[in-house]
């Protein structure tokens, strides 16, 4: 049984459609990359699976459950757990609060095991997110979610407006995670960090799906063709 | 998108309906020689709510500006009227002077009661209110609660002050009316539309919200004044309990929320309703005013552009000329669809929009 | 020693309008609503828990426990009736719904309890006129309960949500829904919480009009306006900033009621309008200083 199910997902923002007729499965440990231009969906998908976008027509299978019409903290509680786009932090709470109000189930992770996983968050437990750099802000959503112990991940944009440096440490988590078996879908645009970290990627363009296989079998040149929609070609 | 489309203004049905309109307020002034002192008397208090839900809609649809002390204007007129009849001012001259001695009040308040936020200029008005009614209070002739009378209407015979007042009455009602229909046909009005369609993107396009704001609530205070001015020559009797009591401002909302906010017919409806539901329920006391709360809420909650705002919507009514029409050439005007897109709700057929160059 | 006994006096009546404006301020500060049948809730309270303990022939105290479960009944069916519906029609229609619940309360409780004006203060036995006297200064004991119920509750409420995980899934869930909800935050849950908190709090105001003054149907009003004006002289969404706004209208009110009767309430709305024209005109907008408060209260 795969851990997550997409089945004909269909999403729109008003009359744009965002997603089209979208299909794919997920095995457990997986961590599948997602990349595409600016506007191809990415950022609707991810949030159409953690609950925060109510998809037009389709279904959202996880753990063989139908999960479509739940809403976002029920399927936190059931494993889904998103770090949105921008980051979304609360910014009047502080760094410590903000990973304790996030606990919710049981399960290898608490706020000692995230702390260790995100060194860069112990020196400013104290301070209020809104105060904080983008690369620590990036490490307390990455922690707000690791809270809530996932078994899917989502991670949406890690490196938005963040420096390379930053970028460095943000991502020094990610190897962690995977030997701590949570399941991850990576959105990025920075297509060569995207290959070195995933074990399958898909390729999106204008809400489908133009090209998707594991991470070895692809190469740069067959990705950066679908990504840019030149030779348009299905999965 | 290359289709030509034209702009217009009056379509065939606002002419019609306005000069309707026009010449329903000339009938108007002959009713005192038809009908009797009882109808006289009741088309009396029909101006005043028109005056309150229109002044209160211009206030809170067009400016965005909920207040819950209009009570303040409507018992300051009628508290000026008093002053300046005592001080010698012919009474119907201090009556409409009273007016416009609320219009002035606003102008020196709106200077920083404006500058609050939604909920707290809400409230921050209804505290002015309580303030100005204990001073009020406080003025020798108004002697306390107990309240005083218009004398000077005494001199009237019963039935020249009836129909004085009813003329008072109509022509506060048509020249406040007529005023906010001209000022939102202008420059003004159009950026008044804006802000009530989307304030903050007003503001980016260099609409003068403030200005706009105040412009609104100067008028809506000169309504109310008018209102109480009006409501102080047909009862006479002045207690400051009850002039600057919140039932007015309930009322006002009531009727602007029944009649549909945000247009310029919907209020008069409301008005009109409210009219007849005091009629036929104002005799049940208590249970009439948990009616009117009952239906503020239902109407707040449930369908908050009221029911001329929901027959607007649903068939593209626009009796009076305050917005524009766009019509596409060669396209029903009820399929404009990919035009100007606009969001969730279907966009109804005959749109407005905003001049603003 | 007379002023001092007036301004002793202020003080304490501070301490009521500071607990009758803690709802207001919670509520605001978390849902963003201001809710305009405040006042007219607080009198509901009080309705409520004299109807109880009369008719259950228990003391006041036990009418009191009874009550605010009810008003936090009360405030679960508040938030999914009429504030949470409101809230998705804009600024404009919570202000107008819970305008005309206040409306719907007053004329409700008129027309079952009738324009009487009550008071327990003949069920409270001694303590309604129990004072320590030192020297001329006279000290209530009801008063200084009241004053003590409300450091609790603003104190209590502070640790609450500085300490408790529902205190920060209330914080969360007020500076960013749907950021709370991606963090397993049942929303919906933690506002219903929210709303019947603030109406234990109303239910005590209303039990503390009701034990040191007199109520009546449309005391409402009245009631909403003081606990209005102790929220702003203090600082929107700030919990001491209530208390302390609390005080200053207990004080300006003692004050000026000791020049000229008249002078009391007439004091106290005009300290309030200086305290607003001098906060506009000092710190520019005053939506820029709800955002630094915003920031203080979490």
């Amino acid at each position: 049984m795969s851990l997550l199910h997409i089945e004909n997902l269909k999403a729109c923002h008003g009359l744009l459609v965002a997603l089209h007729d979208l299909s794919f499965s997920m095995e457990p440990g997986e961590v599948l990359g997602i990349v595409g231009a600016n506007g191809a969906g990415k950022s609707t998908l991810m949030r159409s699976i953690a609950g925060a976008h109510r998809p037009a027509q389709g279904r959202i299978m996880f753990r063989g459950q139908d999960v479509t019409r739940l809403s976002a903290h029920r399927r936190v509680r059931g494993g889904i757990a998103l770090v949105p786009e921008g980051r979304r932090l609360f910014p009047g709470i502080n760094v410590q609060d903000t990973l304790r109000l996030a606990a919710c189930r049981k399960g290898i992770w608490n706020f000692d095991s995230v702390l260790e996983v995100l060194p860069q968050l112990k020196p400013i437990l104290k301070r209020q997110a809104g105060l904080l750099s983008g690369g620590q802000q990036q490490a307390v959503a990455i922690g707000r979610a690791l809270m809530t112990n996932p078994e899917l991940l989502l991670l949406d944009e890690l490196s938005l407006g963040l420096s390379p440096v930053a970028v460095e440490g943000v991502y020094e988590a990610l190897p962690k995670l995977r030997q701590a078996g949570t399941t991850i879908i990576l959105v990025e645009q920075d297509l060569r960090r995207a290959m070195a970290s995933v074990t399958r990627l898909i390729c999106m363009l204008e809400g489908r799906i133009v090209l998707s296989g594991a991470a070895g079998t692809l190469t740069r040149e067959a990705v950066m063709d679908a990504y840019f929609g030149l030779n348009r070609q299905t999965h | 998108m290359t289709e030509t489309y034209k702009v217009q203004r009056w379509t065939s049905r606002s002419i019609v309906s306005t000069a309707l309109i026009a010449a329903l307020q000339f009938a108007l002034l002959a009713a005192p020689f038809v009908f009797s002192a009882n109808v006289v008397d009741h088309l009396t208090t029909l101006f005043v709510y028109v005056v309150l839900a229109i002044t209160w809609n211009a206030l809170a649809g067009y400016g965005g500006l909920v207040s819950v002390g209009q009570q303040l204007f409507f018992g300051f007129g009628a508290y000026g009227a008093i002053r300046l009849s005592q001080a010698g001012v012919p009474v119907y001259a201090a009556l409409a002077l009273g007016g416009v001695g609320s219009a002035v009040l606003a102008l020196i308040v709106s200077s920083f009661m404006l500058k609050l936020r939604a909920g707290e200029f809400a409230i921050g008005m209804w505290v002015l209110a309580a303030l100005v009614q204990l001073l009020v209070s406080l003025d020798p002739i108004i002697q306390g609660a107990t309240g005083t009378s218009l004398l000077a209407l005494n001199s009237f015979a019963p039935a020249a002050r009836r129909a004085d007042t009813y003329w008072f009455g109509l022509v506060a009602m048509a020249g406040v009316a007529l005023l906010l229909f001209l000022l939102l046909r202008s420059r003004l009005g159009a950026a008044m539309q804006a802000i009530r369609d989307n304030e903050e993107a007003a503001r980016s396009v260099g609409v003068r919200v403030q200005l706009a704001k105040r412009i609104m609530f100067v008028l809506a205070a000169l309504g109310a004044g008018m209102a109480g001015a009006v409501w102080l020559a047909t009862s006479i009797s002045f207690q400051p309990n009850t002039y600057f009591g919140v039932q007015w401002t309930a009322y006002m909302i009531f009727m602007t929320l029944v009649g549909g906010i945000g247009t310029f017919e919907g209020p008069i409806l409301g008005a009109v309703l409210f009219f007849a539901v005091e009629a036929a329920f104002g005799a049940e006391g208590v249970w009439y005013l948990i009616g009117i709360g009952a239906a503020a809420v239902g109407f707040a909650l449930l369908l908050p552009q009221g029911i001329w705002g929901w027959m607007e919507r649903r068939y593209a009514l626009r009796l009076l000329p305050v917005g524009y029409v766009l019509k596409l050439q060669g396209v029903d005007a009820g399929r404009q669809h990919g035009f100007a897109r606009r969001s969730v709700p279907p966009p109804p057929a005959a749109m407005r929009i905003s001049e603003q160059s | 020693m007379f002023w001092l006994n007036q301004i002793l006096q202020g003080i304490l009546l501070g301490g009521y309008y500071a607990l009758l404006a803690a709802g207001l301020s919670f509520l605001f500060g978390v849902m963003r609503v201001i809710n305009l049948a405040h006042g007219s809730l607080a009198v509901l309270g009080a309705f409520i828990m004299m109807v109880v303990y009369q008719a259950l022939g228990i003391s006041p105290l036990g009418g009191l426990l009874l009550m605010l479960p009810i008003m936090a009944l009360l405030g679960v069916a508040l938030q999914f009736l009429i504030i949470e519906p409101s809230l998705k029609g804009g600024a404009l229609v919570p202000l107008l719904a819970t305008f005309g619940l206040a409306l719907i309360c007053d004329n409700v409780l008129f027309s079952i309890f009738g324009a009487d004006t009550r008071s327990f203060a003949a069920d409270i036995g001694t303590l309604s006129y129990d004072s320590w006297n030192i020297g001329s200064l006279y000290i209530s004991k009801l008063a200084c309960l009241v004053f003590a119920v409300a450091l609790l509750v603003l104190g209590g409420t502070q640790l609450l949500l500085s300490r408790t995980q529902i205190g920060r899934r209330i914080r969360a869930t007020a500076e960013d829904e749907d950021a709370a909800r991606l963090s397993g935050v049942d929303t919906r849950l933690i506002r219903a919480a929210t709303t019947a908190l603030a109406m234990v709090m109303v239910g005590l105001a209303g039990a503390a009009l009701g034990a040191s003054g007199s109520f009546d149907p449309y005391a409402g009003g009245p009631q909403l306006l003081y606990a209005f004006e102790a929220v702003v002289i203090g600082g929107t969404g700030s919990l001491w900033g209530t208390l302390i706004g609390g005080i200053v209208l207990g004080v300006s009110q003692g004050v000026g009621g000791a020049i000229n009767t008249h002078l009391s309430q007439i004091a106290g709305h005009v300290v309030f309008l200086i305290v607003l024209i001098a906060r506009l005109y000092q710190g520019g907008e005053i939506s820029a200083y709800l955002r630094r408060l915003r920031v203080r209260f979490a």
